[in-house]
């Protein structure tokens, strides 16, 4: 049974190391800071007793206040679970640092965000649309993007 | 005197009877072998995300049959174990039986296709894949039997099914499960030792360990690179921890490997099948959830070991009747992650096996 970690656990754990990462830490999956993100999920990635090798999902969602960066990783050795979110309140040019250079499967994940929710992410090396076309006009999955004119 | 060369950039797709639905690929090459390969999909995007926010829980469904529309089945069943963790609702027992039956028959019916559509591309143009389509449409059949629909079914529901089976279903799926045990036997007697088919995946294609982590891939693809992943049995749902089967992996991560584990993973389906079949209880097969149905605020993530790899749902729930957030974690979208460096170095020809061996369906791809 894949366990899932304790999000107050790991939020301490995490707090221990990166103090600047985290503003508090609750019952509810890890908010992060944008600047630290890549820091914590190399050590998320790397550390013996983690060990999250495998990225099961990058998602986004649309708060109208800010977009909230949802990740979800599993370890195939320990086979325990843990998620982490990240939020960007710039709605003009939101930016969040890559994780491909982490976990390859980042890499079309990014894309689709990037596409459907305008978020651009630092160091992806190939930033382009990818489930719409080229020339698309906006980001659809946004909460101001009307359907309907 | 040296011939002057240069790479050629060849279009395939995204019209073309090989590509397995509307995909694209910008192949460079050099001569016949590939040196570059730029997936470009996005023809089949129907903003299924978007349109959750403007369905309700359940109107949503028939929307999910359309991902993986080669397994509509285990969409549903992924879509609504996302809800009833959402909501916290418990499924009956029965209900839960007819889940894992229908799931593993839906199991057997898409790695058919795959095994066929790959024969199809090594050459042995439909002989094998009407083959195969004979039990296929046997399990249409009994789908159609249940839910009146011989593909997209929008049978499953949150908290358990409509209407319970009709006396009819459980005799004609054990009949079904024996005949397609010994059908599996004579698929391997006529491909397991055919000397083209080992020739033109055994090898080929490899997707190595380590790159099959990274990638996050899952499911047979996973497997077959060795890595002993697959979520019945590494996080259960519904009541998979009851029954006894194997995970099959492969070693190599080539074609020939993803081939033998489909097949493999077909005959586990089988043993799964015979032991829920024996073990069928009676009682209700719904637990009552109102139409419009508010789930409390929060967010949940369910994933289930769908045919293609781990298909997930992310919902968010603002206390409406729609959902406020719905995000598909599709597999066949991110295995596809590493299909350039499975191609490069090989052939056009070897181009259209590998891609077909990744078994994606371009639903789940776009969506």
């Amino acid at each position: 049974m894949t366990v899932a970690l304790s999000a107050r656990k790991i939020s301490e754990q995490i707090k221990a190391r990166f103090p600047e990462a985290i503003a508090e830490v609750t019952d509810q999956p890890p908010v992060l800071r944008g600047e630290s993100l890549f820091a914590v999920a190399e050590y998320l990635k790397s550390s013996p007793e983690l060990a999250f090798d495998y990225l099961n999902y990058i998602t986004a969602v649309d708060y109208f206040d800010y977009f909230e960066l949802v990740y979800q990783l599993t370890s195939l050795t320990h086979n325990h679970t843990v998620t982490f979110k990240t939020r960007c309140y710039d709605r003009g040019k939101p930016t969040v640092p890559s994780v491909v250079r982490l976990w390859r499967g980042a890499d079309f994940q990014e894309r689709e965000v990037y596409d459907l929710m305008g978020i651009n992410f630092e160091g992806h090396p190939n930033l382009k649309r990818i489930v719409l076309w080229d020339g698309f006009n906006g980001h659809p999955l946004r909460k101001d993007y009307l359907t309907q004119q | 005197m040296t011939l002057k060369t240069e790479p050629f950039v060849l279009n395939i797709g995204p019209v073309h009877p090989s590509t397995h639905g509307v995909f694209r690929m910008r192949a460079t090459l050099d001569g016949e072998v590939i040196i570059d390969l730029e997936p470009v999909f996005g023809y089949l995007h129907r903003g299924i995300e978007k349109l959750a926010e403007e369905r309700t829980f359940t109107g949503f469904i028939p929307l999910t049959d359309r991902l993986d529309y080669m397994a509509s089945m285990s969409n549903n069943l992924g879509y609504v174990l996302a809800v009833e963790k959402l909501a916290g609702i418990k499924v009956p027992e029965r209900a839960e039986y007819m889940r894992v039956i229908l799931a593993e028959f839906q199991r057997i019916a898409s790695h058919l296709v795959a095994v066929g559509a790959f024969f199809n591309d090594c050459g042995a143009f439909f002989t094998p894949f009407i083959y195969m389509f004979r039990e296929r449409e046997k399990i249409y059949d009994l789908f159609e039997m249940l839910s009146g629909q011989r593909v997209l079914y929008n049978y499953m529901r949150v908290g358990g099914f409509n209407q319970d089976m009709p006396d009819e279903f459980l005799p004609a799926a054990r009949t079904l499960v024996n005949q397609i045990r010994h059908r599996l036997d004579e698929y391997d007697t006529l491909l397991l030792e055919n000397e083209i088919a080992i020739a033109r995946s055994k090898g080929v294609g490899i997707l190595p360990k380590e790159l099959a982590i990274s990638v996050g891939a899952s499911g047979p693809v996973l497997r077959a690179s060795g890595v002993k992943w697959d979520l019945r049995k590494a996080d259960p749902y519904s009541i998979y921890d009851r029954f006894e089967f194997d995970v099959p992996t492969g070693t190599a991560g080539d074609c020939y490997d993803r081939w033998r584990v489909r097949v493999a993973e077909m005959r586990q389906s089988v043993r799964i099948l015979d032991q829920a079949l024996k073990q069928v209880p009676g009682g209700p097969v719904k637990t009552y959830v109102p139409q419009f149905f508010h789930p409390p605020v929060g967010e949940a993530y369910a994933h289930i070991e769908a045919p293609k790899g781990e298909l997930g749902f992310y919902l968010v729930s603002d206390g409406s009747i729609a959902p406020y957030r719905c995000h598909i974690r599709a597999p066949s979208f991110i295995n596809l992650t590493a299909l350039k460096e499975m191609v490069v170095g090989w052939k056009m020809q070897d181009l259209i096996i590998i891609f077909g061996s990744i078994d994606i369906t371009m639903g789940e791809v776009d969506r």
